[in-house]
């Protein structure tokens, strides 16, 4: 029998659960004026705790939980460290930018807590009610912060367009999943890969992954299922922005992975054609809407989906090495996507006080460590060596073009040429002498928390460019966690 | 006894008509209905195959997604309400300060 107890398997989500009640109860029986400040200290606190939780499990065999529901491994281990730790970069970023006479400040660090206890949840289920859960958790709470500036009028479009969308792409989902039940009679993943060769039905099984795609792309805002992205981080405020453009985001790519790798490794030949021409679309319509882009969060929402087809790139290439690259840009893209919306979350404050290119300039000169730190990630994202852009990208598309995909390689080295475009304009703007009457800089305490949260993300993205063997290390055993990925890269 | 094939047609009509009305109608009210029409479709779906396959975690399925609907409801509703105070119109076609 099993040795481990059940309960250490789902430890960090315990922690942030238990944080997130912590949080609402001191919400609750807090003095009406004093300030909710600690709170955001709490879950950061908690979320440092899951962190290690999660690294504690790395002593555990590999293995289920919960009549196999639940299961930890390298994979899962992976992906919990690294939403974690984009979990507490954004709460330290709200910590000080947060506005102080907010009503609703409790429930927002509470909000954050809860909905990473979805998306880790997502990482590590291998059942599809449970994946369904996670992915409810996550999304329920960030429609809720999507829409945290409740009296503006983005805000809350913001808020209702997320809302549909996501609920729409959450019925397609399940509607996959209900076709998979049919086909097979069950929903727990690696059943469901045993039993694919001998269902009756391979037109339900097919249409089964097709809408199941359609929902999880929706979630890493892949063209054609990108339209929501760039209202939704245009109308949110700018640190939800750091938050939700990187955590569900990894988590629904580690979702895909697993339910593709997962359950589906018999239809290799049939999901890796689909991805291809996702990734092709993403990349291109990411990087081209991206040129026109006056708004800054609106320009970094297109960089967004066309990055997302560079990761998609990746899933072309054979077994264990398409999903070590799939990790691994997945933390890089977090690590500069995170970084980025902080800083410009300490260049134009909680609401968006400098919302175009154009108010940025001249910002090296009036706050150059600022603006220093903003050009970093700036190079990072187009893929200048030594940032953790560039290995990512490198590591990508040699994947794709080992795997076969020579073409798509191709397409992506052409479009991060376009992409450069947009990067170095925003950046060039950043450099320009102020003009005569710059557009005030909001005021707040530039404190210890936003410091330190912005340093780990330049940190991150730093050492993924220079030396990444340490998380390649850790992304190559995330990949040998999927047994079909190993027998596939075998010759 | 009526085949559980029809259920599933059933089943599929239901959803389609969630995606319509969720395409055509101009009301948020009516979106967000259209939207329970597709869950509710799925669910029909779910039991239809636990019955078939005499497992009952299709059904536990049904609960969940009913729960979860639920939960989706009340902030929809909410995000609907703020809405409606901060521009006074619930159609869609007038929510478009963000363009492409």
């Amino acid at each position: 029998m099993n040795p481990v107890p059940d309960l250490y398997r789902i430890l960090p989500e315990v922690v942030l659960t238990i944080t997130g009640v912590l949080v609402m109860l001191l919400d609750a029986a807090m003095p009406k004026t004093s300030r909710r400040r600690v709170l955001g200290w709490v879950a950061a606190f908690g979320t440092v705790a899951a962190l290690y939780a999660s690294l504690l499990q790395l002593n555990l065999p590999a293995g289920t939980a919960y009549y196999g529901t639940v299961q930890t491994d390298g994979f899962s281990i992976f992906f919990h460290v690294l939403i974690c730790a984009i979990v507490l970069v954004a709460l330290l970023v709200s910590l000080d930018t947060f506005p102080r006479n907010n009503q609703h400040t409790g429930e927002f660090y509470a909000l954050i807590t809860f909905g990473a206890v979805g998306m880790v949840l997502m990482t590590s289920a291998v059942e599809l009610l449970l994946v369904f859960i996670a992915l409810e958790i996550s999304s329920i709470t960030t429609y809720i912060l999507a829409g945290y500036r409740k009296t503006s009028g983005k805000g809350v479009e913001a808020a209702i367009k997320y809302f549909l969308l996501g609920s729409f792409a959450t019925g397609f989902l399940l509607y996959g999943i209900a076709l998979i039940f049919g086909a097979t009679g069950t929903t727990q993943i690696t059943e469901i890969a045993l039993r694919i060769p001998g269902a009756q039905s391979q037109a339900l099984v097919l249409g089964g992954l097709a809408l199941m795609l359609v929902g999880i792309l929706f979630k890493v805002s892949a063209a054609p299922f990108h339209v929501w992205t760039p209202d939704v981080y245009e109308g949110s405020p700018t640190p939800v922005v750091a938050l939700m453009s990187t955590a569900p985001k990894a988590a629904a790519f580690a979702l895909l992975i697993r339910v593709l790798w997962g359950a589906f490794p018999t239809l290799h030949s049939v999901w890796v054609p689909i991805l291809w021409v996702v990734a092709v679309l993403s990349m291109t319509v990411g990087n081209i809407a991206a040129l026109r882009q006056e708004n800054v969060k609106r320009m970094l929402a297109y960089s967004s989906i066309a990055h997302a087809g560079y990761l998609l790139a990746a899933f072309a290439g054979a077994g264990t090495a398409s999903i070590t690259a799939i990790a691994f840009y997945t933390a890089a893209y977090a690590a500069m996507n995170v970084g980025i919306f902080a800083a410009i979350t300490l260049a134009s404050g909680y609401d968006d006080s400098l919302p175009l290119i154009q108010d940025f300039r001249g910002l090296l000169h009036r706050a150059p460590v600022l603006a220093g730190l903003l050009l970093f990630f700036l190079i990072s994202l187009v893929g200048i060596p030594f940032t953790g852009g560039f290995f990512a990208k490198f590591l990508s598309f040699s994947t794709a073009v080992n795997g076969g995909a020579f073409w798509l390689a191709i397409i992506g080295l052409l479009n991060s040429g376009l992409a450069a475009g947009y990067y170095l304009r925003f950046a060039v703007t950043i450099a320009q002498p102020p003009v005569a009457n710059p557009p005030e800089l909001p005021t707040y305490r530039v404190g210890i928390a936003v410091a330190v949260g912005i340093v780990l993300a330049a940190g991150a993205t730093l050492i993924l460019g220079i030396a990444p063997g340490h998380i390649l290390d850790a992304a190559t055993s995330a990949a040998h966690s999927f047994p079909a990925a190993i027998s596939s890269t075998l010759p | 006894m009526i085949p559980s094939s029809w259920y599933l047609i059933l089943s599929a009509v239901l959803f389609t008509m969630g995606v319509a009305g969720f395409l055509i109608k101009r009301s948020l009210i009516t979106v967000f209905m259209s939207i329970e029409l597709m869950l509710n479709a799925v669910n029909l779906s779910f039991v239809t195959f636990a019955h078939d396959w005499h497992a009952v975690k299709g059904q536990i399925f049904v609960f969940f997604v009913m729960m979860v609907a639920a939960a989706e409801a009340a902030v929809g509703l909410a995000i609907i309400i703020a809405i409606f105070r901060t521009r006074q119109t619930l159609n869609v076609d007038q929510i478009d300060l963000m363009k492409f």
